[in-house]
């Protein structure tokens, strides 16, 4: 990043600051990362947004209501061995986005090294990872509505509002999960089949799927740090 | 420039960042755990997220070893968010003060929770 380096016209690209002004006027396409790279950052952005007004509302609703707020830690407790751990299978639906994670990583270093069949079973891990954590948070669903009583338009333990917004955070970040392995198995499928190989060698897909799944796990540590922590 | 070939780093640092990553979160567990309460309670609740989020756009989301031109494009925006927080927290209190002063405090009786 610190050096000016020639692009393909043969043209000095300036870093830094320079590099702003440049990249936005020089009359061509402004970022040089494949199109598919840039659409994904801006997807990602709405996204951003869109995850943004729904804790926002959270906040919102949670500091105009007169009614006591649940205490996360005791309802999102399990009894374990007759001790009650507050928060743990959070705890653990958190390391399992964690290592999910930190799998994709390897997925995208090992795209760009063409080991089509390391990059292949990391991919497959990711999406067995976020599989089980879905898995999880439908197990937490279950107890919340079923042992608890927990319902969108009120619970018995405080304010109404926590259940409809706990159901809309956790609900709307569930399905980008869900949509996340599905999206990682087939790129990971056609990783494996060759689709990619037909096509130039390029593996800047498996990058692109790691950004939106790097994404998800970014969204789960502010719902662990607002909803569950707070 | 590493994006001109795609992002192709050691593997040294994703495993650095990756336990990085189970510390913080094992840390902002702890700050549950142990009960932390007031300020330090919140001060280390956003210092671990933030420390979290950062490293996980900078390293894993390659931001880091993007052009300036894209880091802008993409972490510009949401500092609007900042003005959004600032008015639905003010407005949150007012409307709590409106429910308080028409309606008075809350009945509410919390139940206790079933245990298992």
């Amino acid at each position: 990043m610190s050096e000016a380096v020639a692009d393909h016209t043969g043209v000095a690209e300036p870093a830094g600051r320079p590099g702003v002004a440049f990249d936005f006027s020089r009359d061509k396409q402004v970022f040089p990362v494949p199109w598919g790279k840039a659409m994904m950052w801006i997807f990602l952005l709405s996204d951003t947004f869109i995850f943004s007004c729904f804790l926002v509302s959270y906040m919102k609703v949670r500091i105009a209501t007169t009614d006591p707020w649940p205490s996360t830690a005791e309802v999102f407790s399990l009894t374990i061995y007759g001790h009650s751990i507050p928060l743990v299978l959070i705890a653990i639906m958190t390391f399992i986005l964690i290592t999910s994670s930190g799998t994709m990583a390897m997925a995208v270093n090992m795209g760009y090294r063409k080991d089509r069949k390391k990059t292949f079973w990391l991919m497959v891990a990711t999406a067995a990872l976020g599989a089980s954590f879905v898995g999880m948070q439908a197990f937490e669903w279950t107890k919340l509505i079923v042992d608890h009583g927990v319902r969108p338009w009120g619970n018995p333990m405080g304010a109404a509002q926590f259940g409809s917004t706990f159901f809309m955070i956790t609900g709307f970040h569930g399905m980008h999960v869900s949509a996340g392995v599905i999206y990682l198995l087939v790129i990971a499928f056609r990783v494996k089949n060759g689709f990619y190989e037909r096509r130039g060698g390029n593996y800047e897909i498996v990058e692109i799927t790691g950004l939106y799944w790097h994404f998800v796990d970014l969204v789960w540590v502010f719902i662990f740090a607002f909803f569950y922590l707070w | 420039m590493a994006s001109a070939e795609g992002q192709q780093h050691p593997l040294a640092i994703y495993f650095w960042i990756w336990g990085l990553l189970f510390v913080l979160s094992f840390c902002s567990y702890m700050v549950d755990y142990l009960n932390l309460q007031g300020n330090l309670r919140w001060g280390l609740i956003l210092l671990f997220m933030f420390l979290k989020a950062g490293f996980i756009v900078a390293i894993f989301m390659h931001m880091k070893w993007e052009r300036l031109s894209l880091k802008f494009a993409i972490m510009g925006p949401p500092v609007a968010i900042l003005v959004l927080i600032s008015l639905m927290a003010l407005e949150g209190h007012y409307v709590q003060d409106n429910r308080i002063d028409n309606y008075g405090e809350s009945t509410f009786e919390p139940q206790e929770l079933p245990h298992h």
